[in-house]
């Protein structure tokens, strides 16, 4: 058999894998992104208690390796008596460290909104929430949009971790048809490939939509 | 408990010092080739750093320690994470110096070239002291990454932090506290990389200012 018949024989065995790989990372960032968001407008915000949480969230989940937070949940829960597959257990950290990283951005956008537009905001009679909803929330985010899109594509990355706590996604399929095909190299530069034909497709998206988002500016 | 999580402090650190050195030496002819104006040579060392970071950290572990023994190359664990984080640690290195040089004003190099000097003259008196300052918060923010990604040696058995509270919470039922720990460990050792960072960045600062 030649390299490439291994190859196509492999790729059906490693393709549900890449399908919950893709999964977790979709559903990572539907809720790690708005739960970023949340933690952004808490810290900014003026109640001292909530901001303190928010702090502590954001401090843990970007100052501890992302492996670090998957273990801890995954050993907590259970000792806490909360029983979750290692699926949902990887979801919930891995939104934890996408809300970590994401707030920062969502910080970064609300900082670079000029004070200006809430000056003009707040002179128009848009006060308090509504300035904030309608003139100052889209401008941020409209800045914060570029980086997220790089981090979702991180978060793709980062979803390899999940193989440690036996969640069956692309790097533990590819682990488990090397243990029994001895083929450990060619089964890992196809898993490479995998992962780095989506990242680099995913990074020419997230610039294409740069490039169209900033058309107007 | 705690005792054992701290015997994984050495191998955390020897991972991430070496990577980090190894990678900011091979970075330098990294970027010297990117910026080459021999085409060959840019796209090389250009497909290099987008592979490099195209493909997560853990399945380049796996790679080099599961799969170059197919060809003879067997290594042990710390070998293995060290060559594998050094390669990677070069890749982004390679990026931030070039975002470094990239902040030079082109009038630097016509300047010294206007004095004389040549390009690599140029490069040590003018260009990398004026880079260096450029690129250290960024190198800093680098270590930082590379301490918290050290923690995936543990995957291919590197007697790390990670790894020692691994074993306590599989053997106490206290995984809640190890990791607790751990985690505060890494945001532990991180602190004073990013304190002393600040200070250098700001000692610099006040001596460019100076000058």
């Amino acid at each position: 058999m030649t390299f490439f018949d291994q190859w196509i024989t492999w790729l059906p065995q490693l393709s549900p894998g890449l399908t919950v790989s893709l999964s977790l990372t979709g559903l990572c960032l539907v809720f790690g992104m708005p739960f970023g968001l949340v933690l952004a407008l808490m810290i900014e915000g003026k109640i001292v208690p909530l901001r303190i949480v928010a702090l502590l969230f954001v401090e843990i989940g970007r100052g501890a390796p992302a492996l670090v937070l998957l273990y801890l949940l995954y050993f907590g829960f259970p000792e806490g008596g909360i029983v979750l597959s290692a699926f949902t257990t990887a979801v919930i950290s891995l939104s934890w460290t996408t809300g970590a990283y994401s707030s920062e951005l969502f910080r970064a956008g609300l900082a670079a909104v000029p004070r200006g537009q809430r000056e003009a905001a707040t002179t128009s009679g848009l006060t308090g929430w509504p300035g904030f909803r309608y003139i100052i929330l889209p401008q941020a985010l409209r800045i914060s949009t570029p980086p997220l899109a790089s981090l979702a594509v991180t978060i793709f990355q980062t979803t390899s971790l999940a193989f440690v706590i036996a969640v069956p996604e692309l790097m533990s399929k590819a682990y488990e048809l090397g243990s029994y095909t001895f083929e450990y190299l060619g089964v890992f530069v196809l898993t490479s490939i995998l992962y780095g034909a989506i990242t680099v497709a995913a990074l020419a998206l997230v610039r294409l939509g740069e490039r169209r988002l900033s058309r107007h500016l | 408990m705690i005792v054992q999580i701290l015997s994984g402090v050495g191998n955390t650190l020897l991972i991430t010092a070496l990577s980090l050195v190894f990678g900011a030496a091979l970075g330098l002819p990294l970027v010297a080739a990117r910026r080459s104006s021999w085409r060959p040579l840019q796209l090389v060392a250009s497909a290099y750093i987008d592979v490099v970071r195209a493909i997560p950290p853990i399945t380049w572990l796996f790679l080099i320690y599961f799969g170059l023994p197919q060809y003879a190359l067997k290594l042990n664990p710390i070998t293995a994470s060290i060559v594998g984080f050094s390669l990677i640690a070069a890749a982004y290195m390679a990026e931030t110096y070039r975002a470094g040089l990239l902040s030079i004003p082109a009038g630097q190099w016509e300047a010294a070239t206007a004095l004389g000097m040549g390009f690599f003259s140029t490069t040590q008196h003018v260009i990398t002291p004026q880079a260096f300052r450029v690129t250290l918060p960024a190198i800093a923010a680098y270590a930082i990454a590379l301490l918290k990604d050290s923690a995936l040696a543990s995957t291919i058995g590197v007697h790390d932090i990670t790894y020692q509270a691994g074993l306590v919470a599989r053997s106490s039922h206290q995984g809640l506290l190890a990791f607790t720990i751990a985690g505060l460990l890494y945001i532990a050792l991180s602190l004073p990389l990013a304190l002393a960072a600040r200070r250098v960045d700001k000692a610099l600062r006040i001596k460019l200012e100076v000058a």
